[in-house]
């Protein structure tokens, strides 16, 4: 009996050893194959309903093709094509250095798409009396240097900040732009877009950041449970609200911002994958991108998509 | 001719009997199994952590923030101080109230009132925690904001709140059965010498069962400890270092769950969050060791 015993032991104890060679060792394969009859798209939460509603439309067209959406994060997306789990990922946000170095090492040659543009909008509770900031403030009160309303406004009490977590592209985007350091560590990192605003609803002394789709109400005004803030960029330039659709597109506004998608390889002309991306650039699909609630893209991210043509 | 077929059928079901007998060892040790290979995995990615960070600076640092705008850091110390709060918190609230539960199911209740009313109780067990962390986002967190009146409820003290009535179940029915398994002749004794029932529920029942009641509480420390969803949902998800039970939390569990989605696999990140699971692996691990210690110590 104890020889049986020892000898269980050192059979699971070997098997353990084998399987984590075995998994430690496998590579990341892109796989190519969903290409045909299904395309699997993950990453951004704000592009999730943009990106859902053009890929509805365009399966209609393109009977027995399947379309999935799924989110987590402009991160997820983009550690998911690393990893050769999904050929497309969406991101509301460039690739950091080190993720372009990690595409290089792991030898995939992607491609970008800039799908639509984005007004990231800063709301606070419907009940704040502030209209508008400038960029540098947001920065001061995401940075922790303005703790208080009353710091700012006729309001007053301590600022409850309302964020993304780590694996939004929202929060690397804002990082870098408006925030320029790290969040203070008091920031709550909610899970997505809704979260925040959801928040921000309930939350009297709230301030949170979403993209524009999610403060559109009835008719293109701004919902009415929530307060929009109008931003001034650097210079004193006049505050631009997120919803000036023309002062935004022209490019007054700071925190416009490209949405993309990153394909792990180019997909070649008459494919499933490539008719998609080129239907999201399309009149038809921007038409969609501008019902969503998002900017339709501009002649600079034309270039960036010319080599779908 | 007869007794060849009773030699048969008699070898036959003898090494049925054997083959059967090795089936069932061979599925129990693929139990062993399946904890020795999580404890492998967890062990040796975990541990490359710690060939680039040094491992008293892991826990001692307070800064958790691997995807920093300039230096990145890798500090569990503040979400150690998260799950600890909302333990502390789950385990102050689901205590007084599983252990009256289970006074009155094991001392007062008769037959029939326990078992209408333990099952009942029991049953709560069968809420998924992801349908508590909803109601809790819905109707408790509004609450102990205008409770408390802060500006919002996302904080440590919604999280134990919720915690605990996700733990209460399996602790009111632990500690009943410990109490209902001392011995009735103690409690006849007691009674006998005069003293009242409830004299006899303090000072016989309750230290007779010590032992168990110890058990009891390390095995729901490692569940209250575990619990991912309702923390993920309501705790407010900031990583500062907690200065009292209304701030908002990150405990280690949901921190694992918020950052795994993003990492790439072979990264330091990657390799840290293992490193996180490694240090609630232990912790699990050495209370219920606790438990099965406390359970079989016998004065």
């Amino acid at each position: 009996m104890n020889i049986q015993k020892v000898a269980l032991i050192i059979f699971i104890f070997l098997v353990g050893v084998f399987a984590f060679k075995k998994m430690s060792g496998s590579s990341s394969n892109v796989s190519k194959e969903t290409e045909n009859q299904e395309i699997v798209i993950k990453g951004s939460d704000t592009e999730v309903q943009l990106v859902s509603n053009l890929a509805e439309a365009f399966s209609k067209e393109n009977s027995g093709l399947a379309i999935s959406v799924t989110g987590g994060g402009s991160s997820v997306g983009i550690a998911a094509v690393l990893n050769g789990e999904v050929p497309l990922a969406n991101s509301s946000r460039a690739l950091k250095s080190e993720e372009i170095q990690q595409f290089a090492e792991r030898g995939i040659d992607y491609k970008t798409v800039v799908v639509a543009r984005d007004g990231l909008s800063i709301i606070v509770n419907k009940d704040n009396p502030l209209s508008q900031l400038s960029l540098g403030q947001i920065g001061q009160i995401y940075r922790g240097e303005i703790k208080d309303w009353s710091e700012i406004s006729t309001y007053s009490g301590k600022i409850s900040l309302y964020g993304r977590q780590s694996t939004s592209g929202t929060y690397g985007f804002f990082r870098d732009v408006a925030v320029k350091a790290d969040y203070v560590s008091t920031m709550k990192n909610m899970e997505g877009n809704q979260a925040i605003l959801d928040g921000v609803i309930s939350d009297k002394l709230a301030i949170g950041y979403v993209g524009v789709g999610y403060v559109v109400g009835e008719g293109g005004q701004s919902r009415n449970d929530i307060k929009v803030i109008s931003i001034a960029g650097e210079n004193g330039n006049e505050a631009i609200s997120p919803l000036d659709e023309v002062a935004v597109r022209s490019g007054k506004y700071p925190l416009f911002r490209p949405i993309y998608q990153f394909v792990s390889y180019e997909p070649e002309e008459g494919s499933a994958l490539r008719n998609f991306l080129k239907f999201e650039v399309s009149q038809a699909g921007q038409a969609l991108v501008k019902s969503a609630g998002f900017y339709a893209i501009t002649p600079e991210d034309e270039v960036t998509n010319a080599w779908l043509n | 001719m007869l007794g060849l077929i009773k030699i048969n059928s008699r070898n036959k079901a003898f090494i049925i009997d054997k083959l059967m007998k090795y089936f069932l060892m061979l599925v129990a040790s693929l139990t062993v199994l399946i904890l020795v290979l999580i404890f492998f995995f967890l062990l040796l990615t975990g541990s490359q952590a710690f060939s680039k960070l040094s491992f008293v600076e892991f826990i001692v640092n307070p800064n958790w923030n691997p995807t920093s705008f300039s230096q990145p850091s890798y500090g569990i110390f503040s979400l150690m101080l998260g799950t600890l709060l909302v333990s502390g918190i789950a385990l102050t609230i689901c205590l007084p109230l599983g252990l009256v539960i289970a006074i009155y199911l094991s001392e007062i209740a008769t037959r029939k009132q326990r078992e209408i009313i333990k099952p009942l109780v029991e049953m709560i067990a069968c809420i998924p925690s992801v349908v508590i962390g909803v109601l809790g986002l819905v109707f408790v967190a509004p609450a102990v904001a205008r409770v408390f009146s802060l500006s919002n409820g996302l904080n440590a003290l919604t999280a134990g709140l919720l915690v605990a009535i996700a733990a209460l179940p399996s602790l009111a029915s632990l500690a009943e059965d410990a109490l209902f398994n001392v011995n009735w002749r103690l409690r006849e004794a007691s009674l006998a010498l005069g003293a009242t029932d409830w004299l006899t529920i303090v000072r016989v029942v309750l230290p007779a069962a010590k032992s168990g009641l110890m058990a009891t509480i390390m095995l729901s420390l490692g569940r209250i400890i575990g619990e991912t969803m309702i923390v993920l949902m309501v705790a407010g998800n900031s990583r500062a270092i907690p200065n009292s039970i209304f701030s908002a939390v990150s405990p280690m569990t949901s921190t694992i769950a918020v950052d795994v989605k993003e990492v790439v696999s072979g990264s330091l990140h990657y390799q840290s969050l293992f490193a996180i699971g490694l240090v609630l692996f232990v912790i699990t691990f050495v209370l219920n060791l606790l438990a099965d210690f406390f359970a079989h110590h016998e004065k």
